[in-house]
């Protein structure tokens, strides 16, 4: 499969997959619709708007690189799109919350980082 | 039909110049001693992984270093619920008549064979290479981000989860081959550093190096008569990312199938032996399983349900919280503990009756799981 022009490439958007016979979305890109097995997919932009479903604080990290950035919040969003994607997300965020995507440096990659709507 | 016939364990901590290969070398000759055999007569081996270590063909390398030469041997690889996925496979091997006496064993020398940073890393990679890793998750942290939802759903506070970091050190304290001999109170927990919110470090598990083994035979071999009732898995994701609502959860759905197996019903149960890699896993296994209502295990832990002489004593040894998990081998102490258990051998540790048990493993992030029913005939 050809890589996406997608954060994890490093460029400043997300995508997803819509199923053209069962119409579920998928996040993690594959050949295929793990929800029915069809093959025709197609590539979506996502709004970055989404809801906070999950959050965790690392404040102890593994490796040099990422300890620079403890702590860092671990979010997950529930997209209004339908899918679950994990991100960074703003200190203080709350379960709940209605967020939405900009983009910050990790590590030296692109990450997306969400952010309350006020 | 099946039995587990011998089992074999050694202290979790620090073994200094050990290797993984010895570790389980060391579980696997109590094991089989245990089970009055000889090497000889063990046909069959399961083996888990060693991170420190890791090899294509693990179980022949264990047998061959172990002097057998077995009918039947491979690895298996389902994260923390190895231990169990190995036993219930085994069950079925030697209930279909495979071979007689299959050795399951798991062993590592996690920590002192590699930093603990290399370890954390290592463990990480659980997590999707391009969607999650990139993002510099650790363990703690997919399990800190079920942790803030279960919390924020069921009422759970950082306190109630702290309970089940207090109860697994005080049954390590009675232990002699646990890896942590201190006391520690709700207060220690509440102090101790954060590592990912919500989880502070007494909410981890150690990274330990041990070994542990179990023998399971077509029949008994000897006086111990612990019988396997019956075995179910289930597995809903790999990825926390992909995981399904807490509500639908594998732990659930193994746990129905076990019980449908087996014919065993949870207010049968005596004994309870459930994976604990961190405070929040144990809490909600124990209610996925039906041992506590929902939001409520912590408030059992409070009123003594779980400890040795309360109705449900619950992984004596220490668990993974306090007697220590050094891989494969760290879920696989809960079992030696409960046949210890179960036929009279637990020492000070001993419980009033564990003649039905009830055995929970799980891999990944809540990903794979594996239910177990034991009674002791």
């Amino acid at each position: 499969m050809e890589k996406p022009a997608d954060w994890t490439t490093g460029q400043e958007a997300i995508l997803y997959q819509l199923c053209g016979s069962c119409h579920k979305p998928q996040y993690f890109r594959r050949g295929f619709c793990a929800a029915c097995g069809s093959t025709e997919l197609s590539e979506k932009r996502a709004s970055g708007k989404g809801t906070v479903y999950a959050t965790s604080v690392v404040m102890r990290a593994a490796t040099p690189e990422t300890r620079a950035h403890v702590p860092y919040n671990i979010v997950l969003v529930d997209t209004e799109e339908g899918f679950r994607m994990m991100a960074h997300g703003a200190m203080g965020l709350k379960i709940g919350d209605a967020v939405t995507a900009r983009y910050a440096t990790f590590t030296g990659r692109l990450v997306p980082f969400f952010e309350k709507v006020t | 039909m099946s039995y587990i016939t011998g089992v074999g364990l050694t202290s979790y901590g620090k073994h200094e110049g050990l290797t993984s290969l010895d570790l389980m070398s060391k579980a696997a000759e109590l094991a089989v001693a245990d089970a009055g055999l000889k090497r000889g007569e063990i046909d069959g081996i399961l083996c888990g992984y060693s991170t420190v270590s890791p090899h294509i063909m693990l179980a022949t390398v264990f047998a061959e270093h172990f002097g057998i030469r077995p009918s039947y041997a491979h690895a298996v690889q389902v994260g923390g619920a190895t231990g169990l996925a190995m036993t219930m496979l085994a069950h079925h091997l030697v209930d279909a008549g495979v071979v007689k006496h299959v050795l399951v064993v798991g062993g590592e020398n996690r920590l002192t064979g590699q930093s603990r940073d290399a370890s954390i890393v290592a463990l990480a990679q659980v997590g999707h290479p391009d969607y999650e890793v990139p993002l510099g998750p650790t363990i703690p942290a997919y399990y800190g981000l079920v942790a803030s939802r279960y919390m924020h759903e069921y009422g759970v506070t950082e306190e109630d989860l702290a309970e089940f970091a207090v109860l697994m050190r005080t049954h390590a304290l009675a232990h002699p081959g646990a890896q942590f001999h201190e006391p520690i109170t709700i207060a220690d927990v509440m102090a101790s550093k954060p590592v990912a919110s919500p989880l502070k470090l007494l909410d981890c598990c150690p990274v330990s190096d041990g070994g542990a083994a179990f023998v399971i035979s077509r029949e008994p071999t000897n006086a111990a008569r612990v019988k396997i009732r019956g075995c179910a898995q289930a597995h809903t994701h790999q990825h926390v990312t992909a995981a399904p609502a807490l509500s639908e959860l594998g732990a659930e759905i193994a746990i129905a199938k076990a019980k449908e197996i087996s014919g065993v019903a949870i207010s049968d149960v005596r004994y309870a032996a459930v994976y604990d890699s961190f405070t929040i896993t144990l809490a909600m296994l124990l209610e996925d399983l039906g041992l506590a209502k929902r939001g409520e295990a912590a408030a059992r832990v409070r009123a003594g349900h779980f400890s040795r002489d309360g109705a449900m004593p619950l992984n004596t040894h220490g668990g993974l919280l306090s007697y220590g998990h050094c891989g494969v081998g760290g879920a696989m102490a809960h079992l030696v503990e409960t046949h210890l258990q179960m036929t009279r051998r637990a020492g000070n540790r001993q419980v009033r009756d564990a003649s039905v048990a009830l055995l929970h493993g799980d891999g990944g992030v809540l990903s794979s799981h594996v239910s177990m029913f034991l009674e002791h005939l």
